[in-house]
């Protein structure tokens, strides 16, 4: 497949997000709102739910089904109040020892004069570096678009999971191909020239693991997934917590070192 | 060398530029004295990462570090071998940050400086790894670190490379942070993208300059993707300052003795 296939796949607006994964792998999940600073922002979902026995904290982007709730949640595109609010249930999960799970779909972080005003670049700023000392396991899973910045500010994590068919992106082929051709229409090639897909940052050692897609229903792929969720969160619990703080600092150090 | 947009050089030899704000022309050695500032109207025009130095740092002070690395073409981006090469012929320098140590007001200090002449700035692998080894640096030998910022974001050409580097620089910033040593940031024009959503906004005291573009995304993509017409100084030093994200708006010819004194405040230990 091209790789601007995948990222047209990515997009596919029935392709499930963060709501879908939520329930598909976890029990008797409980919704919690806000940042505590200014608002609750739609675009980010957080709470707790139960992956087979052990009690852990959601975070997943989503975008929305109906017309009304995708203009609610802006597309599922966060803005800073999301990734407070993000950053607020990380912390409390580290309180409560509960490994965190981040859900990553989304063009990027949301683009406009408010969410500036209230400092975007700040928030995000802020998780990456929070997320590096975060004193509990922290597992993301890219499952759409992983959009610049906006992705990686709930991507700083032990274990990164990748959809066979999502992709992640220092900036969009459309974005790129305007930058450096003058012309958005140049987007499959931009795509290919990124090397945004799963098995590119596979072979790249930026993803720990691809969920296979192809040929599998829904249902097959909710269950493969849910499979190394408990795997990977078995496997850090196991760790101390220096010795998986170390590890976490490591992985991102090695990128480009 | 690099000039501010503000400014456009006219013939080579008459070593004049004119100055776009004002339009007035102004002989480049006086410019150069005035710390590339418009002597006629205040506008300021960028400065090269090795002029920003020699502003700050005591005389001689400067130890340069990690000098030897250069960007390499790491996903095989089309022609990005070629616009690297521009670069470096362009701007004298290997990648788009200057690291290394040198004393202010006398106290040492690691210090890095950004250089918009390189790609406009932007944060490739090379960057990523001189800052991350700079905060490690000063964190081992605790030192408290200044930071310059000038950048268009990530560097597209290094894909999901010049991405993961905000989370490299963030951990050691962190590990630095968590040290309980001082991280000065002065946000330079124009910081934007990758850079101020990582290391641009994580220091402990955030220093602007006056009038700089700083903000994440794009303004032209928020009219765009918005249809919202932007307010006046929209992104600028000053609107930061108002909503909250930087501490002070400082005149260029003043910082030096802002870190100097800000600097000596921390070496006292109660």
């Amino acid at each position: 497949m091209k790789a601007y296939d995948r990222v047209t796949n990515a997009r596919k607006s029935a392709r499930p997000l963060g709501g879908h994964y939520i329930s598909a792998v976890t029990d008797g999940f409980i919704e919690l709102h806000g940042d505590r600073r200014f608002a609750d922002d739609a675009a980010i979902i957080g709470g707790i739910g139960m992956l087979g026995d052990v009690p852990v904290t959601v975070i997943a982007m989503e975008r929305g089904n109906t017309i009304e709730d995708r203009m609610k949640r802006h597309f599922g595109c966060p803005s800073p109040e999301g990734y407070r609010k993000a950053l607020r249930l990380m912390k409390q999960a580290e309180k409560f020892k509960r490994p965190v799970i981040c859900f990553i779909g989304s063009s990027g972080a949301y683009c406009g004069i408010d969410a500036e005003k209230r400092g975007q670049g700040q928030a995000i700023a802020e998780n990456l570096m929070e997320m590096m000392t975060l004193k509990t396991p922290i597992i993301s899973v890219v499952v759409g678009e992983g959009g610049s910045g906006g992705a990686l500010a709930l991507g700083v994590a032990d274990e990164v999971i990748m959809l066979e068919n999502a992709v992640y992106s220092v900036i969009s082929p459309e974005g790129c191909a305007s930058i450096l051709w003058k012309d958005a229409s140049h987007a499959p090639e931009a795509a290919e020239a990124l090397r945004l897909t799963a098995h590119d940052l596979k072979d790249f050692g930026i993803i720990d693991k691809i969920v296979v897609e192809t040929d599998r229903s829904q249902e097959q792929i909710d269950s493969a997934l849910k499979f190394e969720l408990i795997q990977d969160i078995k496997n850090l619990l196991s760790l101390s917590c220096s010795d998986m703080l170390k590890k976490r600092y490591e992985k991102f150090r090695k990128i480009g070192a | 060398m690099i000039f501010d947009k503000l400014f456009k050089r006219t013939k080579p030899e008459q070593e004049k530029l004119v100055c776009k704000k004002c339009g007035s022309e102004t002989v480049l050695s006086e410019i150069v004295a005035n710390n590339m500032i418009c002597p006629y109207c205040g506008a300021y025009m960028r400065m090269s990462a090795r002029s920003r130095i020699e502003l700050v740092a005591d005389t001689d002070s400067f130890c340069e570090m990690y000098s030897e690395l250069s960007s390499q073409n790491l996903i095989d981006f089309p022609d990005y071998d070629e616009k690297l090469k521009k670069a470096e012929a362009q701007s004298g320098e290997k990648d788009a940050v200057v690291c290394g140590t040198c004393s202010i007001g006398g106290t040492k200090t690691a210090i890095f400086v950004m250089d918009s002449g390189f790609m406009m700035g932007s944060m490739g692998t090379v960057v990523g790894e001189k800052i991350t080894r700079i905060f490690e640096y000063a964190a081992e030998n605790r030192l408290p670190v200044i930071g310059f910022t000038t950048s268009g974001g990530a560097r597209m050409q290094e894909g999901i490379f010049s991405l993961m580097q905000m989370a490299k620089v963030s951990g050691s910033v962190k590990l630095h942070s968590d040290a309980g040593l001082l991280y000065i940031a002065v946000l330079t024009d124009p910081t934007t993208g990758g850079v101020t959503a990582s290391f641009a906004m994580e220091a402990d005291i955030t220093i602007a300059e006056p009038k700089a573009l700083i903000g994440f995304a794009g303004a032209r993509v928020i009219e765009q993707t918005t249809g919202e017409k932007l307010p006046q100084g929209f992104q600028r030093s000053e609107f930061q300052l108002e909503h909250g994200f930087v501490d002070m708006i400082a005149e260029r010819p003043q910082i030096k003795n802002i870190l100097a004194n800000l600097l000596k405040m921390h070496e006292v230990r109660l």
